[in-house]
């Protein structure tokens, strides 16, 4: 019985097509990194990276990608969009990558922040995975940077701290941990952050200097 | 706010737009009060293309968009990607394009010319020569494909007899773009709306061969675009920005001195950040059009009240969807007319100006061509002022053509 189940799954050679060719295009050279990085680690080949004005139209012509994968704010993609007229240049029309999906993956891209133009036929289930490993790495990239700005609020909040339990433990010879109660219960009163009760201690001192 | 007004459904609203002085009126609109005054508190929210601008009115990250006027109807026909049903009540003004080409083809140009204006008769000779010359053909640039621009460009070298698919090289560039292109030489000559002539001539790079207005006199240019579905949804919202907008271009023409007032707005970093004379040349109507300092005077370069301006006409409408069928953007057997119904909403624009003393015509149509000066649209009291409508190729459109009535 098994047997014959094998014989089944033995691995019919599937039609291997050519890796996707894919251009990026972003003006963000980190976040261009690391997207390269995942389409090329997904098995695709990424022909060209590049930024807004680097002469996109000659690109696309020397490097024929099948997909460019371009920054949603990049000015260079009304570019893209004449290339979806048919033309003596450009005998191969090039498809929005909405055009060939769904209203959903179309919300997911713009929101994160990616658009995409794709060659005329390709099978959009072959496109749909690189738009997909796009969409996450842009998504990535963006809560990224959203905690490195977080990380610098609260670093510098600390120093404020900091310099606010200084002025306190010298001028009102408290301890360290009573300096900080202090400021937490003037926070608490006064509905504000212990870090805004710090700015208003180290204003209050230079007044007095 | 008039008070038989009924209250705006949204009261907090983002309008995107391009960095382009025909956005005059809604940054008018904006700084000087007019939305606050009808209850909405709007931000405007610069965009970097207009592919950008379409998706995030499609998505309803913006709720209106300064837009192409054949974007929005392209947009619903589908002939960009997935159909988006958009609508359109207001025209936010006419004219404020013009054709610009480098320094250089420009002498060529005057050779060719031989003592006359520059014209596009000129340019067929020179392409003729370098064609002989087995020269590559020459690039020229527009903002879009379905633009105003690309259509103006295109009649206006058809009209010299010179054939912009076999003839030229045309590819898109965006607004901001085009002085450096041309600079670079990746490009020769460009349509696009102010102030991205002017600069071009500032700069010392680029002559003004051409304003919109010598293609086609007073003709439709950017549209407040909204979505189908936002507008059913949303009416009060939308009769009060077209309220608020209509004040701020009837502000705009008021008087020179409020030209000038806009042009120091939009020269502000948030909007165009150029310096106030580039903005002010075209606003003001003096335009300085090449590298001797030429001078033009162009009252009509832009049109943002007079004339009925901000009318929705549907016989514009749907001369910019016989370009499309000309240049093969859509299949010859569209129902034009339908799309022209559909998108361009006069009804709405009526409902929504009626309290202000807005002049308005009676009809949705008219003939396009026939008027070399101002004339009078309908009789007596009711007549509405409106400019002068040439082509340069002195043709008539008569929408009646496409099946559809016409005013006379």
């Amino acid at each position: 019985m098994l047997d014959g189940y094998q014989l089944h799954l033995m691995p019919v050679l599937p039609m291997n097509p050519a890796p996707l060719r894919v251009m990026l295009v972003d003006d963000d050279l980190e976040r261009r990194v690391l997207v390269a990085g995942a389409l090329a680690s997904a098995g695709l080949v990424v022909v060209a990276q590049l930024g807004t004005a680097d002469g996109l139209l000659r690109a696309v012509s020397g490097c024929t990608p099948d997909v460019v994968i371009i920054d949603l704010e990049s000015p260079d993609r009304d570019i893209l969009e004449n290339m979806r007229c048919l033309s003596r240049d450009n005998p191969h029309p090039v498809v929005m990558f909405a055009s060939t999906s769904d209203s959903n993956t179309i919300r997911e891209a713009i929101e994160a922040g990616v658009s995409a133009y794709v060659v005329d036929g390709l099978s959009p289930g072959r496109v749909h995975s690189v738009v997909e490993v796009a969409i996450a790495r842009f998504r990535q990239y963006a809560s990224l940077q959203g905690e490195l700005a977080a990380m610098r609020t609260s670093l510098a909040q600390r120093k404020l701290i900091d310099r606010a339990k200084g002025i306190l433990m010298e001028r009102g010879r408290r301890s360290e941990s009573d300096a900080y109660h202090a400021l937490r219960k003037l926070a608490m009163d006064q509905n504000k952050t212990i870090a805004d009760i710090a700015q208003g201690v180290i204003d209050t001192a230079e007044l007095f200097k | 706010m008039s008070p038989s007004m009924p209250t705006p459904e949204l009261s907090r609203l983002r309008l995107g737009y391009i960095p382009l002085t025909d956005a005059a009126p809604l940054v008018v609109a904006l700084e000087n009060g007019h939305f606050e005054h009808y209850g909405l508190d709007v931000s405007l929210s610069r965009q970097p293309s207009w592919a950008t601008l379409r998706d995030k009115l499609g998505v309803g990250h913006l709720d209106g968009a300064h837009l192409l006027a054949p974007m929005a109807l392209a947009c619903s026909l589908g002939v960009e990607g997935v159909p988006q049903r958009l609508v359109t009540a207001l025209s936010l003004g006419l004219g404020g394009n013009a054709i610009t080409v480098a320094d250089n083809l420009y002498r060529d140009l005057q050779a060719a010319a031989d003592g006359q204006p520059v014209t596009a008769a000129a340019l067929a000779t020179v392409i003729a020569r370098r064609r002989a010359a087995g020269a590559d053909p020459l690039t020229f640039a527009t903002v879009y494909p379905t633009s105003n621009h690309t259509y103006l460009l295109r009649y206006w070298l058809a009209a010299a007899g010179i054939d912009p698919d076999r003839d030229l090289r045309l590819v898109v560039v965006p607004p901001p773009q085009m002085v450096q292109r041309l600079r670079q030489g990746d490009i020769y000559g460009y349509c696009v709306g102010e102030p991205w002539n002017t600069l071009a001539v500032h700069e010392g790079i680029g002559c003004i061969v051409a304003a919109g207005h010598d293609v086609w006199n007073n003709a439709p240019e950017k549209v407040l675009a909204v979505g189908a579905a936002w507008a059913q949804r949303y009416p009060a919202t939308h009769m009060a920005l077209i309220c608020a907008i209509v004040e701020a271009a009837r502000w705009l023409d008021e008087s020179p001195e409020h030209r000038l007032q806009a042009a120091r707005l939009l020269a502000g970093p948030a909007y165009l950040n150029l310096p106030v004379e580039v903005i002010a040349a075209s606003l003001t109507g003096q335009l300085t059009i090449d590298q001797r300092h030429t001078r033009r005077e162009l009252a009509d370069f832009h049109v943002f009240y007079r004339y009925a301006a901000n009318f929705p006409w549907r016989s514009h409408a749907l001369w910019m969807l016989r370009q499309m069928v000309r240049w093969g953007q859509l299949p010859a057997g569209t129902n034009l007319l339908a799309a022209a119904h559909a998108v361009y909403r006069p009804d709405i624009y009526r409902l929504a100006v009626a309290r202000l003393g807005v002049p308005l015509p009676a009809v949705d149509m008219k003939a396009e061509g026939g008027h070399r000066g101002g004339w009078k649209l309908g009789e007596g009291t009711a007549a509405v002022a409106l400019g002068a409508d040439r082509f340069i190729d002195g043709a008539v459109f008569d929408p009646a053509d496409v099946g559809a009535k016409v005013a006379n």
